[in-house]
């Protein structure tokens, strides 16, 4: 037995899903983790907890909703059909949507948690040397929460790989555009098909395996360099 | 309607909590059953305690799943399949009881859309109509997505309206496709759309059963129900007019046998 | 006279403490914020530096405004010339130590240059360190560092906030040298933050001393110490550093001499090869002066010196004397009435008599 090519597709799906899904986070969690980090507002606590709500929701609940709120009626919908783009419920685009909203905790909280143990008196001795806000915070803050970020990569891969309410929920299972690896197991168990769920679970288990030890290692040495 | 929009392990235990003691011969029956009839299986459950006393503990799960847990030693001791496939495969593996397996209900396909006018009474929709999406469940997984394909195949329309299929993982997630509009009309279960004998919203074409196979669900007793009175008492009430009317009423055809 | 060059008129408000200072800094030297903790020393720095937001009022260096409420103008702390020694190194640690300090002189513009940077690394000592990581450091090398990346940025004004309060003992008699030189030798004035009675007598040349927010006396060291409630608390352990070498050893008295820059002591011979680089401690209470040579006395070590400031100690009847021993500062604690009956005031010629020397380490 051999994995056959929907299979690939759906590995290749998959890792393009949750690749663009890790980088598009990375950038957007930034900003957002470092005000949670900093900022003294009364809204911290209420957005801090906004961010943490994808880990409490059940994925089909999240799922749900996004398939309501991306619906021709829901508001999200309405706006996607103003912008010209359409419906995004059972496209690429959708998935990485819901992806981005499934997985922001899995950025933000790691990058919180780097940027708030660096402090602010890294960026008050870089002000001292003439570096300007925006220049202290790419050449200071960036390069010490680098461990912070590696973290952040990780589990935000690797959370996406193993997405599948939201995936069940608003993907429609259309092979090479939302048919993903963990809809294709669901799908083999389902109909009994065991010995390929088991090639495909068992990829994803050594996949999973392997990119996790190999950026632990990384981060790890890094670690050891800086401490 | 909760439990059809999200699939999900329900256990309902109904006991025959009224005013009376509990009866000294009163039995227990774990029994699995197809999420798709979960609303028509607590009105039977019902029906059946008040009849005879036995209680009866009910979990709904998708039938791949109920296959699954079965087959790891899961303590049902009777399956009501959404297909006819897994209580024969049970059978034949020994998990299920020889000669106990029956038709318990037939499911009517229909052709939905929430916008009410958009499903014409012949379904000429699916020729002419200008839709960009069409729901259906995995053909692979769910017997109302096989006959969907059947049903297309008949009318010379696969190849046409392949590229629109949106495929629900259950017939259910097919429903909620049309439900929640991100589809406008699917192929779903009659029993989802149909209350007390009439279509709740929108507009649907029943698709007549000439055109595909009869979506057959079947019942087994299992090897854990061998000696269990409730089991084979339950298997019965099924069968019975009482339990024929519920099912009827919920969408599916009503049969005389 | 010494100018001013820096006005600083600041009120800031916090529970439960509120900083309300009017002074103005000298163009040269240390001026040391000398009070308990707690008393605003350091929000003052932070003041100066821009880094304490919601602080009133006025900073003005050398006519340049970086504050001015009434001009709605408020310079960032980027745009300020100055530098800024915090009391943790806070040595960026994914750089080298050179990194570190071509941090700031890259942003600083063309004031600074790097044969301004070969000066400074001359300066602190620091050339052996350059590729190290801020991890590989000592304590008191990532102080001397830090301090050094400060300067790089050839700053006009130079912030330290108790640059030696998280070494040990032995460290902070490593970095003091180093900054008795910088006073020495850099045009640059400095505001130096410390709670510690020896920093002040060793390295200021104005203090200003604070109190729950408050200015509670300032001037140049001498007057505040002299000042008959002088708020300045010494222990017994105030004294000098001395930095220099094993000169020779006297193996028949088992005594050995080491020179530094002004003169040389004599202590036990502990066995230390000639050449060897040593540091001495001298207590402020094992030192006692005379007007004229002594002659006929058990003490073997007397040295020239030039008084440089007089100040009152804790107790009425004592003084403390900082002498000049050519480029070697001691310090001498004696009665009042030695002083008087000596007549000693600043400039006067004196013999140091030195009862004890530790070497340090």
């Amino acid at each position: 037995m051999t994995i056959d090519s929907p299979a690939l597709q759906a590995i290749l799906l998959t890792i393009e899903l949750a690749g663009l899904t890790t980088v598009l986070l990375l950038i957007l969690a930034t900003p957002l983790a470092w005000w949670l980090a900093h900022t003294e507002s009364r809204w911290r606590t209420v957005l801090g907890a906004v961010v943490a709500l994808p880990l409490v929701l059940p994925p089909t609940v999240l799922g749900f909703y996004l398939l309501v709120a991306l619906g021709p009626h829901g508001p999200l919908g309405q706006l996607t059909q103003a912008m010209g783009l359409g419906l995004l419920t059972f496209t690429f685009s959708g998935l990485l949507l819901g992806s981005l909203i499934y997985s922001l905790p899995f950025a933000v909280q790691p990058l919180q948690h780097a940027f708030e143990a660096i402090g602010t008196r890294p960026m008050e001795v870089a002000a001292t040397l003439r570096a300007r806000p925006l220049n202290a915070f790419l050449t200071v803050a960036l390069p010490m929460a680098r461990p912070g970020f590696i973290t952040a990569a990780i589990l935000t891969f690797a959370h996406t790989v193993g997405e599948f309410g939201v995936v069940l929920m608003i993907g429609g299972n259309i092979p090479g555009k939302t048919r993903v690896i963990s809809t294709q197991i669901y799908g083999h168990v389902e109909a009994m098909e065991y010995a390929q769920a088991h090639w495909l679970a068992g990829g994803m288990v050594v996949f999973s395996f392997v990119v996790l030890t190999g950026l632990g290692l990384l981060n790890r040495r890094h670690r050891r360099v800086l401490m | 309607m909760n439990s059809r929009f999200i699939v999900r392990k329900v256990i309902v235990q109904i006991a025959f909590a009224c005013s009376v003691a509990i009866q000294a011969n009163a039995a227990e029956v774990n029994v699995a059953v197809a999420a798709n009839f979960a609303a028509p299986m607590q009105q039977i459950a019902a029906a059946f305690t008040q009849d005879t006393g036995h209680a009866v503990v009910l979990s709904f799960a998708a039938t791949g799943s109920l296959y699954a847990q079965i087959v790891n030693g899961a303590p049902y001791q009777m399956l009501l399949s959404a297909d006819r496939k897994t209580p024969a495969r049970l059978e034949e593996e020994g998990l299920g009881l020889g000669g106990t397996r029956f038709t318990y209900a037939v499911g009517k396909l229909a052709l939905w859309s929430k916008q009410p006018g958009l499903v014409d009474q012949e379904g000429e929709v699916l020729r002419t109509g200008h839709f960009e999406k069409i729901a259906l469940a995995n053909p692979a997984l769910a017997p109302y997505g096989a006959a969907a394909v059947e049903t297309l195949t008949n009318l010379e329309l696969l190849e046409q309206l392949q590229p629109k299929f949106v495929q629900g993982e259950s017939i259910a997630q097919a429903f909620q496709f049309v439900a929640t509009g991100n589809a406008p009309l699917g192929f779903v279960a009659l029993s989802q759309i149909y209350e007390n004998g009439q279509l709740t919203e929108g507009s649907a074409w029943i698709v007549p059963a000439s055109l595909h196979a009869p979506i057959k669900q079947d019942a087994v007793i299992l090897a854990n129900g061998k000696d269990n009175p409730a089991a084979t008492s339950f298997a019965a009430f099924l069968q019975s007019e009482t339990a024929i009317r519920i099912i009827c009423s919920f969408g599916y055809v009503c049969q005389q046998q | 006279m010494n100018p001013a060059v820096l006005q600083i008129r600041q009120h800031l408000t916090r529970p439960e403490f509120e900083l309300s200072i009017d002074i103005a800094v000298p163009a040269r030297g240390i001026t040391v914020l000398f009070g308990p903790s707690g008393c605003g020393k350091t929000s003052l720095l932070r003041c100066v530096a821009g880094l304490e937001r919601g602080a009133r009022g006025v900073v003005r260096m050398a006519g340049e405004a970086w504050q001015d409420d009434g001009a709605r103008k408020f310079l960032p702390t980027w745009a300020r010339s100055l530098g800024y020694v915090f009391q943790e190194a806070s040595l960026f640690e994914h750089l080298d130590v050179r990194g570190n300090l071509e941090y700031g002189l890259r942003r600083a513009g063309n004031a600074a240059t790097a044969d301004s940077l070969r000066d400074i690394i001359d300066l602190l000592g620091i050339g052996t360190l350059l590729t190290r990581r801020a991890d590989q450091l000592s304590g008191g090398e990532r102080q001397r560092v830090a301090i050094a990346r400060a300067l790089a940025t050839q700053p006009r004004l130079l912030l330290l906030d108790e640059p030696l309060a998280s070494l040990d003992h032995s460290r902070r008699y490593e970095i003091m040298p180093w900054l008795e030189r910088m006073r020495d030798t850099l045009s640059t004035p400095m505001l130096y933050v410390t709670h510690a009675t020896d920093e002040v007598a060793r390295l200021a040349d104005h203090v200003v001393v604070l109190e729950q927010g408050k200015v509670k006396a300032a001037g140049p060291l001498a007057d505040v110490f002299n000042a008959h409630d002088s708020p300045l608390l010494f222990g017994d352990e105030t004294g000098a550093v001395l930095t220099g070498h094993i000169a020779e050893r006297d193996e028949r008295w088992h005594l050995c001499r080491a020179a530094f820059a002004g003169g040389s002591l004599w202590l036990r011979d502990v066995g230390l090869s000639p050449g060897s680089k040593v540091r001495l401690r001298v207590l402020a209470r094992d030192v006692s002066l005379t007007t004229s040579k002594p002659q006929h006395t058990s003490i073997q070590n007397c040295l020239p010196c030039r008084v440089d400031a007089l100040v009152a100690d804790t107790h009425p009847s004592q003084a403390l004397v900082r002498v000049a021993c050519g480029q070697s500062l001691l310090l001498a604690r004696i009665t009042q009435r030695a002083v008087a009956e000596l007549g000693l005031q600043a400039g006067s010629q004196v013999w140091a008599q030195v009862k004890s020397v530790a070497l340090i380490e």
